[in-house]
C-alpha cells in the first residue's frame, strides 16, 4: 500500500533577493523621466484669484514674464514687445495648441500687457492664461 | 605542533537590507517631491482683425482705471465685492450678455485680474477684452 501520509514540502520563503533590483529600477525610472522645469526669472509675484484652472499637459505651454519694471521675457530670456509675434507664431506652428502662460507681476501696467496680447493674437496664439496664484 | 585552524570569512555582500535602503530613497523622493502646477485664468482671444458687431443692449460695459475705480456702462459705479451680483443680476437679466473689460493704460494687473475674476465668478462665459484708448 503507498504511503499517502507523507506532503511534499512547499517551500515558505518568499523569494527577496531581486526586489533591491525592482526598487533601484523604480528610483532610476522616477529620476529619469522627471524633467525640472526652473526659470530664472525672479521677483514676479503673481495676482490672486479665485476662479483659476490648472493646466495639466506642461509641453503645450510657453511661457511669458512681464515684470513690475515693464521688462518681456520669453522662457528665460529678455524679448522686445514686437518679438512676441514672431517668436509665438513659430511655436504655435511647431504646436498648433499651444496654450501661454501670461506671467505678469501684480503691478505691472494693463497697458503693456494689452498690447502683450494684441502681438499673440498676430501670431494667432489664441489661447492665454492668465497666471494667478489661489487666494486664501 | 598545534597550528591554529585558520578561520574563513564570509565572502559575501550583505544584501538583504538593499532593498529597505531603495524603497526608504524611492519614499523620501516621492514625500519631498512638489509638483508645481501652474493655475491661471483662462482665455480665448479673438483672432486678430476680427471685430463683430454686437447689439447695444447685449453689451455691458467694464471700466478700470489707474486707480482701480469699476465702472460699468459709464453710470454706476460699484465696489469689486458688490461686482459679482451686480453682473450676475445683468446676465440673469439677459443670458446673451456680452461682459467687454476696458481697464486704462496704467492701470495694475492686480486691479484688472480682481475683476476678471469676479466676472468669471459671476458666470459670464462670454467676455470681452478690450484695447485700452492711448
Amino acid at each position: 500500500m503507498p504511503d499517502f501520509s507523507r506532503k511534499a514540502k512547499v517551500g515558505e520563503t518568499i523569494p527577496t533577493s531581486s526586489m533591491a533590483d525592482i526598487a533601484f529600477l523604480l528610483l532610476v525610472f522616477f529620476m529619469v523621466s522627471t524633467v525640472f522645469v526652473r526659470f530664472r526669472v525672479t521677483g514676479i509675484v503673481l495676482p490672486k484669484a479665485e476662479k483659476i484652472e490648472e493646466l495639466k499637459k506642461r509641453r503645450m505651454i510657453s511661457y511669458l514674464w512681464v515684470s513690475a519694471d515693464r521688462k518681456i521675457y520669453i522662457d528665460d530670456k529678455l524679448a522686445d514687445l514686437p518679438q512676441v509675434a514672431n517668436i509665438f507664431y513659430d511655436r504655435r506652428v511647431k504646436e498648433p495648441r499651444t496654450i501661454v502662460s501670461l506671467k505678469c507681476d501684480f503691478r505691472a501696467p494693463y497697458g503693456l500687457i494689452s498690447r502683450v496680447l494684441e502681438q499673440l493674437r498676430e501670431a494667432d496664439a489664441l489661447r492665454v492664461n492668465f497666471a494667478a496664484d489661489k487666494r486664501g | 605542533m598545534h597550528l591554529k585552524r585558520r578561520q574563513k570569512s564570509n565572502p559575501e555582500i550583505p544584501t538583504s537590507s538593499m532593498a529597505d535602503i531603495a524603497f526608504l530613497l524611492i519614499v523620501f523622493f516621492l514625500v519631498t517631491t512638489t509638483m508645481n502646477q501652474d493655475k491661471g485664468i483662462g482665455m480665448q482671444l479673438p483672432p486678430a482683425g476680427e471685430s463683430k458687431k454686437i447689439r447695444k443692449k447685449n453689451i455691458c460695459n467694464i471700466w478700470v482705471n489707474e486707480s482701480g475705480q469699476i465702472l460699468i456702462n459709464l453710470e454706476d459705479q460699484v465696489a469689486l465685492d458688490q461686482l459679482r451680483a451686480n453682473i450676475e443680476q445683468r446676465l440673469a437679466a439677459n443670458e446673451n450678455l456680452i461682459v467687454s473689460l476696458k481697464a486704462s493704460e496704467e492701470t495694475k494687473y492686480d486691479d484688472f485680474i480682481n475683476v476678471l475674476d469676479e466676472i468669471k465668478m459671476a458666470g459670464a462665459d462670454k467676455i470681452s477684452l478690450a484695447s485700452p484708448e492711448q
